[in-house]
Order: C-alpha cells, then sequence, then structure tokens
C-alpha cells in the first residue's frame, strides 16, 4: 500500500514538472521575441550611452558647465510651458466639466487633436500661422505696405511655450476636468450646510478634493514639455538649446558623443525621476471615494456671467485650436509672394504648385529625389513599424494578458521605453550600430525598428486590454453548442482581436509617420521622410521651399488626422486615456 | 420656528411640490414621508437653500429666509450616503463646521470630542472616514451635523444604505440623541418604520401636497385618504358609493360604517377594511367567500379570498374553502 502511495506520488509530481515545464516554455516562448527585440534595440544602446557619459574624459567642468545650462533652461521653458498650460487648461477643463452646450464634443475632441499630431505638423502650422511668411505677417505687410515681417515669432521663446501649450493643454482637460466631473457636489453641499461660504467651500473642499490631478496634470505636461523636442528645434531654433536638442546638436553638427551621450545620461534621469512621481501621484488618485454620474454635475449657462465665460472660452479654444490647423492646409495652396528670384509682380491667389512641385526632381534642390520620395519612404518605414510592432507586441500582450509571476516581473520592462526620449534612442542606435557586427547604421531598416521601439509599447497597451476582455465563458458558451474549436474562436474572438490589431496598427502606422526625434539622428540624405523632409524645406530661404513645406505638412497632418479618428473609434470602451 | 408657506417647485416642467405648507415646533421631530419621487428630497434642500422655491416662504422664527445663504442659516443636513469629506480624518469632519465659525482651537477640539462620544464613536477620532464601516460613517455624519449646534436637524433617507439590524438599532440611538438635544429634526424618509419610529409628527407627501399631518397614532387610526391607508399598508381598501345613513355601497355589499360627517349622496369614497376587522362566522349569515390562497406568516395563516380581500387568521383553511365572515369597515371619505 506505502510503495502504491509513493509511486502515485513520484507519478503526480512527474506530470506536475512536465505541465510546469511546459507552461514555462510556452511562456517564455511569447516572450522570447519581444524581450529579444527590446533587450537588442533599447536596453543594449542604452547601456551604451551610459556606459559613453560615465566615462571620466567627459565628465570635464567644460562639459559640466554646458550640461547644466542647458539643464537649467530645460527645466526653465518647461516650467513656463506647464504654467502657462494649466493657465488655459484649468478654465477650459472648468468649461467641459461644468456646462452643457452646443457642439460640446466636437470642441472637446478638437482640443483633444495636437496630442497626437506630428510635431513638425504643429510647428508648420505655427509657422504658417505667424510664421515670417505666416498669414499674420504677410497680412500685416500688404496691409501696411511693411519692407519685413512686423511680428518676430519664429526663433522667440513665445512660440515655443505657444506650441507647447497647444499640445498639452488636452492633458490638463481630460485629467483635471475628468476628476472635477466626478467630483462628488454632494460634498461641497455638506460643507456649505456645515457654515462654509463659496470660498470656503473650494479653498477646504474643492481644491483638496482636486489636487492629486492636479498634481498628476501637471508633471504630466511637465514632463512632455521637458521632453520636447521638433516644436523647440523648429520653432525655436539653435538658440534655445535643450537637454534633446542640445544631444541632437552635439551629435550630428559637433560629432561630439560622449557629449551627446552625457546630455542624454541627464536627460534619462530626470525623465525617470519625474516618471515616479507621475506614478506616485496617480496611485492616490485612483482612491478616489464614490465618483459620481456625470450628469449631475452639468448644467446648462443659466445666470450672465456664467453665459459670458461659456461663450468666450468657447471662442478661444476654437480659435487657438483651429487658427494653426487652418492656416496650414490653406497657406500650402495660396501663393503670397514671390518665389526667389521672381522679378514680376506677384500673382496672388490659390495655387497647386506647391504640390506638384513635390514631385519634380529639380537640380540644386535638397534632395537627389523627387521629394515625393520622402512620402513613400515614410509610407514604407510606417508599413514595417507596423509589422514589426504586431510581431513584437502579440506575444508580449497576450502573455501580460493572462499575467502570471513572470509578467509581474516584466510588464515594468514594456514599459521603461516610454520613459526615454526617441532622441536619447536615436542617439544609442548611433554608438550601438556603427561597427561590425551591429554595422547597421547605412541600411534603411534601422529607422522602423527605432519608430518600432517607439511605437511598441502604444501597442502593447492597446492589444492587452482587448486581449483580456475576451469573454473565455463565451467561448465555452460556443462550443456547448456545438461550434468546433476554431468556429468558437472565429465568433469569439476573432472580432475582439481584428478590432485592436487594426487599433495598435493604426496606432503604430501614425507614429511613425509623425516621428522627428529619432529619425532626425538616423536618417539618411537619400532616404528622407515626410517630416525630415518639412525640417529641411523649412530651413531653406524661398518661397517655394516654405510652400512645399506647407504642402508637405498638409499632406502629413491629414494621414495623421485620419489615423487619430481611426484609433478613436476603434478605442476599446472605458480604457484609460494617460 | 421653521415655516413652510406653500412652497412650489417644478423638476423639468412636472410639478413637484404645488404648494407646501406645514412648519416644525421647537425640539419636534418631524418625518416627511413619502414614496421616492415624491419630492421630499427636494422640500429638505429648499430649507437647507441648496434650491430654490418657484414660489412661497420659508420662514425662521417669522423671519423669511430666501435671502440667507444655506452656509447662514445654521441647519444641519445629514445625507443619503454622508457626504463625508474623504480628504478629511474622522475628527477634521467633525470639527468643520466648527472650523467654519472660527472658534478657538482648544474649543473644536473639545467639542469634536463631545461629539464623538455622543455617538460613540471616540476610539476612531484619528482614523480616515474611508476605512470606516456604513453605520460608522452614518455616525461620523451625525456627529459632523450635530457639533455645529444647528438650530435644525435635517436628516435626508440617512438609514437608507444600512442593513435592517443595524438601522433599527441606529435609530434607536438617533432617537435618545435629538430627544437629549432638544433640537428640532425634519427626517425624510420612505420607509414608514422608520417614520413611525422615530417622529413626534409625520407629513405624508402625495402629489406634491400633504396628504395627512399628525402624530403617528393619528396617521395610522385615522388615515385621511384612500391612498395614505394604502401607502401605510393599513389594510384593504375598496371603492365604495356613499348611500348617507352610514351606509357605503361596495363590492362586498352594502356595508355599515362609522359615521362620516359632510360626505355627499352617492359620492364615491375610499373603504378601510383592518385585516384584523374581518372576523370568521360559523353561521352562514355573514357575507360569503372563496378562499384562493393561504400561506403562513410569523405564526398566523394569511388568507386571500376570490374577491381579494386579505385577514389573517389561526386557523387553517383549505384552497376553495366556502367561508363566512363580517367585517368591520372605516370610510376614509
Amino acid at each position: 500500500m506505502l510503495l502504491y502511495t509513493n509511486h502515485k506520488d513520484t507519478e503526480t509530481r512527474r506530470i506536475f514538472l512536465r505541465a510546469f515545464a511546459s507552461w514555462l516554455s510556452s511562456r517564455l516562448l511569447l516572450w522570447l521575441l519581444p524581450l529579444g527585440f527590446i533587450g537588442l534595440f533599447f536596453f543594449y544602446p542604452l547601456g551604451r550611452i551610459l556606459t559613453y557619459s560615465f566615462d571620466t574624459s567627459v565628465l570635464t567642468a567644460e562639459n559640466l558647465h554646458l550640461t547644466s545650462n542647458v539643464l537649467l533652461f530645460t527645466f526653465y521653458q518647461a516650467s513656463l510651458s506647464t504654467l502657462l498650460t494649466l493657465l488655459l487648461g484649468l478654465p477650459a477643463a472648468y468649461l467641459f466639466a461644468r456646462f452643457e452646450f452646443p457642439g460640446k464634443t466636437l470642441l472637446r475632441a478638437l482640443t483633444a487633436v495636437p496630442f497626437m499630431l506630428p510635431t513638425v505638423v504643429v510647428a508648420a502650422g505655427f509657422n504658417a500661422l505667424l510664421g515670417p511668411r505666416g498669414w499674420f505677417n504677410l497680412g500685416l505687410m500688404s496691409i501696411f505696405g511693411l519692407e519685413n515681417p512686423p511680428l518676430q515669432f519664429v526663433g522667440t521663446l513665445g512660440a515655443i511655450l505657444m506650441a507647447h501649450v497647444f499640445y498639452n493643454t488636452t492633458i490638463v482637460i481630460r485629467v483635471v476636468g475628468n476628476a472635477l466631473l466626478q467630483l462628488d457636489t454632494r460634498l461641497m453641499n455638506a460643507a456649505r450646510t456645515l457654515g462654509a461660504d463659496n470660498r470656503r467651500v473650494w479653498w477646504h473642499i474643492t481644491l483638496p478634493l482636486l489636487r492629486p490631478s492636479l498634481l498628476a496634470a501637471g508633471i504630466l505636461v511637465f514632463l512632455f514639455d521637458f521632453t520636447s523636442f521638433g516644436v523647440i528645434l523648429l520653432l525655436g531654433g539653435p538658440g534655445f538649446a535643450t537637454l534633446e536638442v542640445e544631444t541632437y546638436i552635439q551629435a550630428l553638427q559637433m560629432l561630439n558623443l560622449p557629449l551627446a551621450s552625457l546630455l542624454s545620461a541627464v536627460q534619462l534621469l530626470c525623465t525617470l525621476a519625474f516618471s515616479v512621481l507621475y506614478t506616485r501621484v496617480v496611485a492616490k488618485t485612483r482612491i478616489q471615494v464614490s465618483p459620481r454620474p456625470a450628469q449631475y454635475n452639468l448644467r446648462r449657462a443659466q445666470k450672465w456671467g456664467e453665459k459670458i465665460f461659456v461663450i468666450g472660452m468657447g471662442s478661444l479654444l476654437i480659435l487657438f485650436f483651429i487658427l494653426p490647423m487652418l492656416a496650414l492646409p490653406l497657406r500650402s495652396v495660396s501663393r503670397l509672394e514671390a518665389a526667389r528670384g521672381e522679378r514680376a509682380d506677384v500673382q496672388y491667389g490659390l495655387t497647386g504648385d506647391y504640390y506638384s512641385e513635390l514631385f519634380v526632381n529639380r537640380r540644386g534642390s535638397l534632395f537627389y529625389v523627387p521629394p515625393i520620395r520622402a512620402a513613400l519612404n515614410s509610407l514604407g518605414y510606417a508599413g514595417l513599424t507596423v509589422l514589426f510592432s504586431l510581431l513584437m507586441g502579440f506575444p508580449a500582450a497576450s502573455a501580460l494578458a493572462r499575467p502570471g509571476k513572470l509578467e509581474h516581473w516584466l510588464d515594468p520592462l514594456l514599459i521603461l521605453p516610454l520613459g526615454a526620449s526617441a532622441v536619447t534612442l536615436g542617439l544609442g542606435f548611433i554608438i550601438s550600430f556603427n561597427q561590425p557586427p551591429l554595422r547597421l547604421l547605412a541600411s534603411p531598416w534601422l529607422i522602423p525598428l527605432a519608430h518600432t521601439m517607439v511605437a511598441l509599447p502604444f501597442v502593447i497597451r492597446t492589444l492587452q486590454p482587448a486581449l483580456t476582455s475576451i469573454p473565455e465563458r463565451l467561448r465555452d458558451a460556443a462550443s456547448s453548442l456545438g461550434a468546433s474549436p476554431f468556429r468558437a474562436w472565429l465568433a469569439v474572438d476573432w472580432p475582439i482581436i481584428w478590432r485592436a490589431s487594426l487599433a495598435a496598427a493604426t496606432f503604430a502606422f501614425t507614429v511613425s509617420l509623425g516621428e522627428f526625434g529619432a529619425t532626425a539622428l538616423l536618417t539618411r540624405p537619400e532616404y528622407p521622410t515626410i517630416p525630415i523632409a518639412i525640417y529641411r524645406f523649412l530651413s531653406q530661404p524661398g518661397g517655394l521651399n516654405y510652400g512645399q513645406a506647407m504642402a508637405m505638412a498638409t499632406i502629413l497632418m491629414t494621414l495623421a488626422t485620419i489615423g487619430i479618428l481611426m484609433i478613436e473609434r476603434l478605442r476599446l470602451p472605458g480604457t484609460r486615456e494617460f | 420656528m421653521l415655516e413652510l408657506i406653500d412652497i412650489h417647485k417644478t423638476y423639468e416642467n412636472k410639478p413637484l411640490l404645488s404648494g407646501i405648507t406645514f412648519s416644525v415646533q421647537a425640539g419636534e421631530t418631524v418625518c416627511l414621508l413619502g414614496a421616492s419621487g415624491s419630492g421630499k428630497s427636494t422640500l429638505l434642500r429648499i430649507i437647507a437653500g441648496l434650491e430654490e422655491p418657484e414660489n412661497g416662504q420659508v420662514l425662521w422664527n417669522g423671519a423669511d429666509l430666501e435671502s440667507v445663504p444655506t452656509h447662514q442659516r445654521k441647519f444641519g443636513l445629514v445625507f443619503q450616503d454622508y457626504a463625508l469629506f474623504p480628504h478629511l480624518t474622522v475628527a477634521e469632519n467633525v470639527a468643520f463646521g466648527l472650523k467654519m465659525q472660527n472658534l478657538p482651537q482648544d474649543e473644536i477640539k473639545l467639542r469634536v470630542v463631545a461629539s464623538l462620544k455622543q455617538v460613540n464613536l471616540s476610539e476612531f477620532i484619528n482614523r480616515s472616514v474611508t476605512e470606516l464601516s456604513g453605520g460608522e460613517q452614518q455616525r461620523v455624519a451625525l456627529a459632523r451635523a450635530l457639533a455645529p449646534r444647528p438650530r435644525l436637524l435635517m436628516f435626508d433617507e440617512p438609514l437608507g444604505a444600512l442593513d435592517r439590524a443595524l438601522r433599527d438599532h441606529l435609530l434607536d440611538e438617533l432617537r435618545s440623541i435629538l430627544h437629549a438635544s432638544g433640537v428640532p429634526a425634519i427626517y425624510v424618509t420612505h420607509d414608514q418604520e422608520e417614520a413611525f419610529a422615530i417622529a413626534d409628527r409625520i407629513l405624508l407627501l402625495h402629489d406634491g401636497l400633504i396628504a395627512q399631518d399628525g402624530t403617528p397614532a393619528e396617521v395610522a387610526l385615522h388615515p385621511a385618504s384612500g391612498w395614505v391607508a394604502n401607502f401605510l399598508g393599513l389594510g384593504n381598501i375598496i371603492e365604495g358609493k356613499w348611500l348617507g345613513d352610514r351606509r357605503v355601497e361596495t363590492s362586498l355589499g352594502v356595508l355599515e360604517v362609522d359615521d362620516k360627517t359632510g360626505a355627499d349622496m352617492k359620492k364615491s369614497v375610499a373603504v378601510l377594511i383592518r385585516p384584523e376587522n374581518v372576523t370568521l362566522i360559523s353561521n352562514g349569515n355573514g357575507l360569503k367567500g372563496r378562499v384562493a390562497d393561504v400561506s403562513f406568516q410569523k405564526n398566523e395563516f394569511r388568507v386571500t379570498l376570490e374577491n381579494g380581500l386579505y385577514f389573517y387568521t389561526p386557523k387553517e383553511l383549505e384552497m376553495g374553502e366556502e367561508i363566512s365572515y363580517t367585517v368591520e369597515a372605516e370610510c376614509l371619505g
């Protein structure tokens, strides 16, 4: 009897061990590809940057002095930008969280679009509105017969700040607005019955309850402003060097990779610190007590003051968010000034020249190929990015969808790439892949790989909740009704997977199309992408170059907007936004 | 003390309150009893100054409160889901109203301790309100409302979210606290047991009007209308026609009722037959009926006849059995 039991015991153990081994191997198999990818294309380059920057030869007084100056300016512009964003965002959040008015959904969507737009498009938009060849300046020049543009916008701190506010106001609107919307008005009423007047209700109840979301929004906005690259390079110019821009300049123009690495490392540490801070603050906001259904707090404006506020704030938002986006496409089809070298009077009016010029391979132009090649390159890169990121994202997301101990440890690894800026990534690639056996710098594969690294965290975050949401009991129900496993999968899993994949693919595609930071460092002259082409056009003199920049940016804006709309459509209801 | 005169309020273009008039005297606990949606909570909010009536006046000791904002009325309000400030501790919640009065720190401390003692929560003083149970939160809400010594206390379905046993327990506590403090109180509920347990006076709210105003005994013994008797579940309500001379014609036949003065001939009236006023008889002279349903409840059988009449009896009856019975009917006018 005893023997028998023993025998059974070992048998069980063997079966158990075998099951465990197969479980482990299947899990590991899922992880092999994404982890290998992240290891090679994120952690390895990052490690290289860190080893470079901690070399004692880099830490000279001169380098440290430059770094600290750049760091100071980065902090300065980010703080100022955050402050201004809150200044516009808080009343806007109040508008959306307290009032019902016609066109509200549309206006809310409008404020959200910039956040997803490529930086070059935003920069081009502001340029088309307020730049030296923009509507505003050309208008004033023709009205008052001026020789030079009266408004100096591009190349000023104001331009950087304005673009940052344009970008990030939506964060304040969403984070603080949602908190305000869900705030329990009975708490304010309770305070009133206990003798608090409006001021004290605000000070003792509303403000403390909003504090976590205010902090979260503030940190997030600050983080985005801190790591902003394209806007500063395109609108600020070299006079305004943040950590990102200076990294780019040191790496590409000064060819000083060690100093670029040092700047990158400092940047990385700062982002890490802010990310940790943000996570802690968000953890606090989650314990909101009994959020209220939104309709309790919403009403139409009734008193005069309220009406003025709604109309005024609404108009301000419409103007601020529509004008740059409208100025761009209009400018791309308007001839407003003489092209360089033209003596004749300018023909004002509509023109398709800027678009048709994109197809011409001019001698002495910026490229050796017709500029439209850039669009084709971009589409190709974006296609590869979709392929790679789905290839890596699917196994990772399906492992994360049913998390075990392993996933608990691996999950943060997948999120880390979010913390590194695209410029850092580009720099890492330059340092890591310039020698055998990984001599990839000359190959066109590096850019889609970098884009994949940028898109992957988002792709995984899009796929994972969808895969988690697959109702397994429905699959059982389908089987019990006589469906074969494949039919059951087709009926239950496929619709969800299809939708999520499409959303993730669109996301990867849109990210790749607009990616500027990493591409700016990795691009080869003969393989420009759309954002790179826009950047080059904008930094060249001449009306024709300017017009082509506008045309190219308009194309990119259109593609990106389609992508954004598609993602919005495909979004799983109830997923968190930030 | 508190006086409401002809209060009107519409909600989404439908009349909600259409002429409410009543008063609350010193030390009195008045219960507003009505179905959900009858406007009782809105009435509380109007009294508190959180909403404005479209018509009518709220007076305190004869003075109109229209221009007095909520925070100056000194009316305490205990909310349905307590509405405790989640970012403050128990003590800070209770101290809130005292802080608003700019009292000195030491006095605030003393009164917080006293208030918490009053509701038996002394040991919770430094806890966070989010870790309290429903009953404990309710007591904190009560202590918070009591601490600033309001002129009037209002309760908006304060025990609605709690289970039966806890509710009964808290109700007893609340009654003794209210009596000890001597603060006049208005208690809103849809639960008649709660109302009867706590009220000195019950106001029944129906169709935007006060259907009856009286002590619990008056309301139960002399319901003013068929609706009141039905809402309180006092017994069988049947339609009848007043024939004069203490007689009413009903589906059961012509019944003799207590005299009701002022009723017109042929006017339709509501007749209440309480289950305890149905008596089985064996001699076959009374009303006839067939048993449609029998169930056992507590210690008696609940018998329903085919004509809908129900009553209780210790005698087990068969389904379909023919019985004879007599009734004592009350005409409600």
